[in-house]
């Protein structure tokens, strides 16, 4: 099985760190990781401003990059969301389908594809876990709270297999952190309102840290616990099953 | 936003947040009655069940409209109920005028009706020297207030009780400084009770329209449709042309759904048939289209006429309930209201669609499952191919999407802008920045992914 890593823009250009435990962990777990070099962006940004009209080229990019895997890897949901919904392409639709039905999800990769049951990782923190808006209602690796349905959530069932960890509850379980790509700037107010909120769940049930499978939302919650000088970091989940025990 | 000179959400709801501690007591109300939805949902396990088969019922009802608007106005005629048809707001009013102006009077009682706030009925009749009371509660503390409802189930949610108990000092005469809830209940209690007995006429909003008996549906909580209605000789219902179901037996799942939706309620406490005018008394409804088969042409949002006014899509809503029903500035607010205003000005409400995160939730709270949150990425399309963009916005997209589609141009930006954010970040940490004006920018690492995996396993 051979994997293609996709590293959204924003991940590779400042938190290398999750991207470099995602590559690490999936090797660990035995699986050939291949990161095509000429990637940059899933497109989002731009459709979800309404100008999904000029992705075509970050379409025929993707699909460039990687419609030769088994198996396209990201760690962030937000992004394989808009490729799982949005991608398309005039002149290569059908690869553009096939490409469409092999994106993933990292946590829904491990415990979907992998049927990862034990992992050797330790720690030793309380952690908050922030359910991605994307990840939970979009590709549903975890239950929302909308639904009468059996909860589930295929972040925690891995995080759980970390030695160590606490896992702190929290009051509104999947309320967005409001990042919402350009929205975060266009609505500043609002926002920054529903990010303070957030982070205020997590830190009232003493987080030492934040975790969760979208990098974009530790982004806009790290951005509101250091300008409010807080020592509780925001921290991808890659990283902490990745963590070896020390 | 082009050329419109009305503030646009982000600006409103950025004057709503200037008061944080309202802000987040507007957020807790309406969550709450989120948390008292999902208590009443969760005794329930057919609840998805219910939700799809209503959501399928008023999918057929959509396709098949027309038949059952007119078996609904042949069996209302049959009923003797005067039916009456508007194109749009503003033949609507005139038909409600032309009644009022028929039998001679001057004043009117009418009940909640989300339609006539959309057609500015209260306004077109006062021009015309008429007085419309309001008798729903919620509603008559925002008409004192000289406001537009800021939600469609809640009218005055965003009104504190002692805001209240100083309308009411002003115009009901209750003493200054009151705000006991009983006390002020019990005052709009009597200045109600005097309106119902002397109005001649009321108006009623619909909640369902039964094709096959030609009856309709009115709920309320305070039963005041009913006194408006019941002491009237004139009873006026208005209806938008979705509010029709095919059958009786569909209230069964619709009545069930509404208001565990709306406040985590069983049933509204009273779900009132209109069958006839009693002996003596008028009774017309008024079928308003407004723009709705307009809708229900375009494919991408023909569903948001599924909708039945519960509001549980604002309750759940974070922006929404971060930003007040009034920052919406159309009478419909919250998801459901962004989604339907484009459709009657684009350019007006041009700025809606985008207040919103699409996290999704509006569109797995609604109970006929309309896929709010979808239609909401899809109006953004429609909205910048119309031209209702900024060009700032637009030059910035495209300068995206240069960099985006080329790797090397993208590999350089990055670099670049990574060692203005180390060497200069005054550049980027500064007031013109939105995002740095309440939160700090992500540390620049020393290296991307990208220039790490060259250097550790590019040789591989």
């Amino acid at each position: 099985m051979t994997v293609g890593l996709f590293i959204p823009c924003y991940v590779d250009q400042f938190y290398p760190g999750a991207a470099i435990a995602t590559l690490q962990l999936l090797e660990k777990l035995g699986v050939t990781v291949v990161y095509p070099p000429k990637q940059t962006c899933c497109g989002q940004p731009m459709a979800n401003s309404g100008y999904e009209h000029l992705t075509t080229g970050c379409n025929e990019l993707f699909i460039d990059n990687f419609s030769d895997f088994d198996y396209i890897v990201s760690p962030s949901g937000s992004c394989i969301l808009h490729i799982k919904d949005h991608l398309h392409s005039e002149g290569r639709e059908n690869e553009a389908v096939q490409v469409r039905r092999k994106v993933y999800e990292l946590t829904e990769f491990l415990t979907d594809i992998l049927k990862v049951d034990h992992l050797d990782a330790t720690f030793p923190h309380k952690v908050g876990v922030h359910q991605s808006c994307h990840g939970q209602r979009g590709l549903k690796i975890s239950q929302m709270t909308e639904l009468v349905a059996e909860p589930f959530s295929k972040p925690v069932q891995l995080l759980n297999m970390v030695q160590g960890i606490e896992l702190i509850p929290l009051s509104r379980q999947d309320e967005c952190c409001g990042f919402g790509g350009t929205f975060c700037v266009a609505e500043e107010a609002v926002s920054v309102k529903m990010g303070v909120d957030r982070v205020a769940d997590h830190l009232e049930h003493g987080a030492e840290y934040i975790t969760g499978a979208d990098m974009s939302c530790l982004m806009h919650m790290e951005g509101i616990l250091r300008r409010q000088e807080s020592k509780v970091k925001v921290i991808h989940i890659a990283e902490i099953l990745n963590s070896s025990a020390q | 936003m082009s050329t419109t000179s009305t503030k646009d959400h982000a600006e409103l709801a950025g004057q709503f947040n200037a008061d944080e501690q309202r802000v987040d007591w507007h957020d807790e109300t309406l969550w709450w009655i989120r948390q008292k939805r999902d208590k009443a949902v969760n005794q329930f396990p057919e609840w998805e069940l219910l939700r799809e088969t209503g959501s399928k019922i008023k999918e057929h009802t959509l396709s098949n409209l027309g038949n059952y608007l007119e078996a609904f106005e042949a069996n209302a005629l049959a009923n003797g109920i005067t039916v009456h048809w508007a194109a749009d707001a503003k033949e609507h009013n005139q038909i409600v005028h032309g009644i009022i102006k028929k039998h001679g009077v001057n004043r009117m009682v009418k009940s909640k009706s989300m339609l006539t706030e959309e057609c500015h009925l209260n306004e077109y009749l006062a021009e015309n020297g008429i007085e419309v009371i309001d008798s729903d509660l919620g509603e008559r503390i925002v008409q004192l207030a000289k406001e537009p409802p800021s939600h469609i189930v809640l009218p005055c949610i965003h009104k504190k009780k002692e805001e209240i108990g100083d309308l009411f000092h002003e115009h009901l005469g209750t003493p200054a400084g009151v705000s006991d809830p009983q006390i002020l209940a019990e005052t709009a209690r009597q200045h109600l009770r005097e309106v119902f007995l002397t109005r001649k006429i009321a108006l009623t909003g619909v909640n369902f329209a039964v094709a096959e008996t030609g009856e309709f549906v009115v709920c309320t909580n305070e039963g005041n449709a009913d006194m408006g209605a019941h002491l009237s000789e004139v009873h006026i219902a208005s209806m938008g042309i979705e509010k029709i179901i095919p059958k009786r037996e569909h209230l069964g799942v619709f009545l069930r759904l509404l208001t565990r939706s709306a406040t985590g309620q069983p049933i509204t406490t009273y779900s009132s048939h209109y069958k006839k005018p009693r002996p003596g008394q008028e009774m017309h409804i008024v079928i308003v289209d407004n723009g709705r088969s307009v809708q229900l042409g375009r494919k991408d949002f023909r569903n948001s006429l599924k909708c039945i006014r519960c509001g549980a899509c604002m309750n759940t809503c974070p922006v929404y309930r971060r930003s007040g029903g009034h920052s919406y500035h159309n009478a419909i607010s919250g998801p459901i209201g962004s989604i339907l205003a484009p459709n009657l000005d684009m350019e007006k409400y041009a700025d809606l669609p985008f207040a919103s995160t699409l996290c999704g939730s509006c569109s797995n709270v609604c109970p006929v499952k309309i896929d709010i949150h979808d239609q909401l990425y899809k109006w953004r399309q429609v909205i910048v191919k119309a031209g209702y963009t900024t060009k700032t916005k637009s030059a910035g997209m495209k300068l995206m999407q240069w960099t985006l589609s080329s790797p090397g141009i993208y590999h350089a930006a990055g670099k670049a802008g990574r060692m203005v954010m180390k060497y200069a970040p005054f550049a980027v940490n500064n007031a013109l920045n939105p995002w740095y004006k309440q939160r700090d920018m992500p540390k620049p690492p020393a290296q991307s992914f990208d220039e790490w995996y060259k250097k550790n396993r590019g040789k591989k």
